[in-house]
C-alpha cells in the first residue's frame, strides 16, 4: 500500500516538530526517516500511525484519506523503540494479542490463532520461546517477538521506531540484515526511523534525510551518499572535513581571501590524499596528531599548518604500511573529490 | 563451581564486618528500636485485648452482641461496601487521565485528589454539614424534597467518600507515570479499543498497585471518626459506626464493651496489615 503524506505539520507547544511535510512512499518500499534528535523524524511516524494528530495536513493510505481515522483502525503495525512487550503475557500471548482483540465476527479460531502464531514465532526463529515472559528475553529475542506481534494482524504498513536502537552494536547488524530480507520476502510496505546513518544507508531503499521539522532531502542510500544537497546531509551521512576557502572563475581555492570566500569545501576522510612529497599546488601542509587503527582501517587526525584547522583522513592499512607515517610528521595533503556549497547569501 | 564458593563467602564475610557498626552501637539502637515499638504500639494493642476480656468473655460477647453494636458494625461494613468500590473506580479514571493523557488544567487536578490529605476530616465533616443542614446551600431543596443526608447514612458515606477519595489514584498515578503508555499505544496499533486496552494491557499492570491502594482506603473507610462524627448526629443504632459507637461506649464508662468493639476493629487492622504485607510482596515479585 502506498503512502502519501500532504503538508503534514505539528506543534507541540511553542516547538515546531514538523513543518509542511510533502512525502510519496511507493508500495512494498523500505525507507528510513533519517535524522538527528528532535528533527521531527519520531513524530511523523507517530502521526502516520495514528499515535499522535498531526495539526493540518493530510495523510493517504492508497487512495483513502485516514487522516482523521483512529489508530486502532489504521492496520498499521508499529515496532517500539523500547519494544513495549506487555511484560505480563507470555510471548505466545503477546503475538496472539491482535487477533484475540478482534470483534467476535472477525475473530479467526482459536485453531487459527494458534496456527498462525507458531508461523511467525518460527519466522522470528523464537519457536522455542513461546511460553517465556518477555524478562526471560534478551533484547534482540525482545524485539523479534514485537516484529513478530506487529506482523501478526498482517498490516498493510509497518512502522518502526528506531527498531535496533537499544540493542547493541553486533545483534543490531544482524537483525537490521534479517528485517531487509524479511522486507524482501513480504513487501510490505515499510518506514522506519533511525539517528544512525550506517543502518538507513544498508537497509532502505530510499532514505528521507530530516532536519528541524523538514525534510532535507529524499534518494537512494547512494544519492544522498554521493550527492548531498545541503551541508548538513553531508556532515549527518558519515565523517566530513570542512575546508574555508574560495572560488575563482568556477575553481575552489583552499584558504581565505579573493572574492567570494565564504564558500566551505566538504570532503569525506576517505576522499583525502596523504603524500610524502607534495604532488601539486592545491595539497596543503599537515602535521600529523594522532594515529588510531580500527579494524582494517586507519584514521589520521592531521593539523593544517598554516590554519590550525583539524583534518580526519582515512587510509586502508597497506597505504598506512607504505608511507609509514608517525606522529608528529609533517606530510602533504591533497583533497581527491570535493563537495562546495556556497552560502546562500552570497549567491553568484 | 566448588572452588568459587568459599572465595565468595570470605569476601562477603569481610565487606559485612567492615561496614558494621560495633557491637554496642548495633545492641544499644535495636534494644531502642524494639523498646519504642513495644511500648508504643504493642502494648497499647495488648491492653485493648486484656481490657476487652477484663470481666469475662461473657460481657465481650454481650457487648459485641448487642443490637447497637451490631447495628453500628452494619453501618461501617455497608459504609465500606458502598464508599470504596467508587473511590476505585474513581481512582483508577483520575489515574488514567493523568497519566495518559495530556490536558489543561492537569496540575489543578492533581492539587485537588490531594485535598482530602490537606484538610482536617473534621472540617471535611463540616462542609457537608453547611452544604446539606437545614439552613445549608441546598437545604430548601433537600428539605421540600424531604431527603434525608445530614445525621443519615447518605451524610456518612459522603464524609467517608471524601475522607479516603485519594488512597486508589495518590497509589496509582506515580506506578503508571513510570509505566508509560507505550503498551497501550502497541494495543492500539494492534486494533484493540480503549476497552479491550484497559482490560488487557493497564488493567493487569497495575492490578498489584490498585489492590494496594484499595486496601488503604478499605482501613480508613472502616476508621474514618473525624468527619464521620459531624455528619453522623450519634443517633444510637441508626447512625453510629463502629468508631462513634465505641466513643459513645467510652463516655459512659463501659470500658470493657468499648474496648470490645475496640478489639474487633483492631482485629480487622491487623488483618488489613496482613493482607498489605501479601499484596507488596506479590507485587515485588512481579514488578
Amino acid at each position: 500500500m502506498s503512502i502519501q503524506i500532504k503538508e503534514v505539520s505539528k506543534t507541540f507547544g511553542s516547538f515546531q516538530a514538523l513543518s509542511d511535510i510533502n512525502l510519496d512512499i511507493q508500495t512494498g518500499e523500505l525507507v528510513a526517516l533519517l535524522g538527528p534528535s528532535g528533527s521531527g523524524k519520531t513524530s511523523l511516524l507517530r502521526i502516520i500511525a495514528g499515535l499522535e494528530e498531526s495539526d493540518n495536513g493530510a495523510i493517504l493510505f492508497g487512495n483513502e484519506e485516514i487522516t482523521h481515522i483512529r489508530a486502532t483502525e489504521r492496520k498499521v503495525g508499529f515496532v517500539f523503540q523500547h519494544y513495549a512487550l506487555f511484560k505480563h503475557m507470555t510471548v505466545f500471548d503477546n503475538v496472539a494479542y491482535g487477533l484475540k482483540v478482534r470483534p467476535k465476527k472477525e475473530r479467526p479460531s482459536k485453531k487459527d490463532i494458534t496456527e498462525k502464531v507458531r508461523e511467525l514465532l518460527s519466522l522470528v526463529k523464537l519457536d522455542a520461546f513461546a511460553d517465556r515472559y518477555p524478562a526471560q528475553l534478551s533484547g534482540g529475542q525482545r524485539q523479534r517477538v514485537a516484529l513478530a506481534r506487529a506482523l501478526a494482524v498482517e498490516p498493510k504498513v509497518l512502522l518502526l521506531d528506531e527498531p535496533f536502537g537499544a540493542l547493541d552494536a553486533k545483534v543490531r547488524k544482524e537483525l537490521r540484515r534479517w528485517l531487509r530480507r524479511l522486507h524482501d520476502d513480504f513487501h510490505i510496505t515499510s518506514i522506519f526511523v533511525t539517528h544512525d546513518q550506517e543502518e538507513a544507508l544498508d537497509v532502505a531503499d530510499r532514505i528521507v534525510v530530516m532536519n528541524e521539522g523538514k525534510i532535507e532531502q529524499i534518494g537512494s542510500p547512494e544519492e544522498v551518499y554521493e550527492h548531498p544537497n545541503s551541508p548538513f546531509v553531508y556532515d549527518f551521512l558519515g565523517n566530513v572535513n570542512v575546508f574555508h576557502g574560495r572560488l575563482e572563475n568556477g575553481q575552489w581555492r583552499n584558504g581565505a581571501g579573493g572574492e567570494n570566500h565564504g564558500s566551505l569545501a566538504y570532503v569525506r576522510p576517505h576522499d583525502i590524499l596523504i603524500e610524502r612529497k607534495k604532488p601539486a599546488d592545491d595539497a596543503v601542509q599537515a602535521k600529523v596528531v594522532h594515529v588510531h587503527v580500527v579494524g582494517r582501517t586507519v584514521h589520521i587526525e592531521l593539523k593544517q599548518e598554516r590554519t590550525d584547522q583539524f583534518l580526519e583522513a582515512e587510509l586502508t592499512k597497506e597505504r598506512y604500511r607504505e608511507l609509514n607515517i608517525k606522529v608528529g610528521e609533517n606530510v602533504f595533503v591533497r583533497p581527491n573529490q570535493l563537495k562546495v556549497f556556497i552560502p546562500e547569501d552570497y549567491s553568484i | 563451581m566448588a572452588g568459587h564458593i568459599p572465595l565468595q563467602y570470605s569476601s562477603t564475610k569481610a565487606g559485612k564486618r567492615s561496614a558494621q557498626e560495633p557491637l554496642i552501637v548495633r545492641f544499644l539502637l535495636i534494644t531502642a528500636a524494639l523498646a519504642f515499638l513495644f511500648l508504643f504500639l504493642l502494648l497499647p494493642l495488648l491492653a485493648i485485648f486484656i481490657t476487652a476480656f477484663e470481666q469475662g468473655i461473657g460481657v465481650y460477647a454481650a457487648s459485641i452482641t448487642d443490637p447497637d453494636a451490631l447495628s453500628a458494625i452494619k453501618l461501617t461494613l455497608l459504609v465500606v461496601v458502598l464508599t470504596v468500590p467508587l473511590n476505585a473506580l474513581f481512582g483508577v479514571a483520575a489515574a488514567w487521565a493523568i497519566t495518559k493523557f495530556d490536558f489543561k488544567g492537569k496540575s489543578i487536578l492533581i492539587t485537588i485528589i490531594d485535598l482530602p490529605f490537606a484538610i482536617s476530616p473534621v472540617i471535611a465533616g463540616l462542609v457537608f454539614a453547611l452544604l446539606f443542614s437545614a439552613h445549608g446551600l441546598f437545604g430548601d431543596f433537600l428539605f421540600e424534597h424531604d431527603i434525608k443526608i445530614l445525621f443519615a447514612v447518605p451524610g456518612i458515606v459522603l464524609a467517608t467518600l471524601f475522607v479516603t477519595f485519594p488512597f486508589v489514584a495518590r497509589e496509582l498515578i506515580p506506578l503508571m507515570q513510570s509505566q508509560g503508555s507505550a503498551e497501550e499505544e502497541a494495543s492500539l496499533t494492534l486494533g484493540a479499543n480503549g476497552w479491550k486496552t484497559f482490560w488487557f494491557v493497564t488493567l493487569p499492570n497495575i492490578k498489584w498497585g490498585l489492590l494496594y491502594g484499595i486496601i488503604l482506603c478499605n482501613a480508613r473507610a472502616v476508621g474514618e471518626f473525624g468527619a464521620v462524627s459531624v455528619v453522623s448526629g450519634h443517633i444510637r443504632g441508626l447512625t453510629n459506626t463502629m468508631p462513634l459507637h465505641i466513643e459513645i461506649l467510652y463516655n459512659e464508662y463501659q470500658f470493657a464493651a468499648a474496648f470490645a468493639v475496640a478489639s474487633l476493629m483492631s482485629i480487622l487492622a491487623i488483618v488489613t496489615l496482613v493482607l498489605k504485607n501479601i499484596v507488596e510482596w506479590k507485587a515485588g515479585q512481579h514488578g
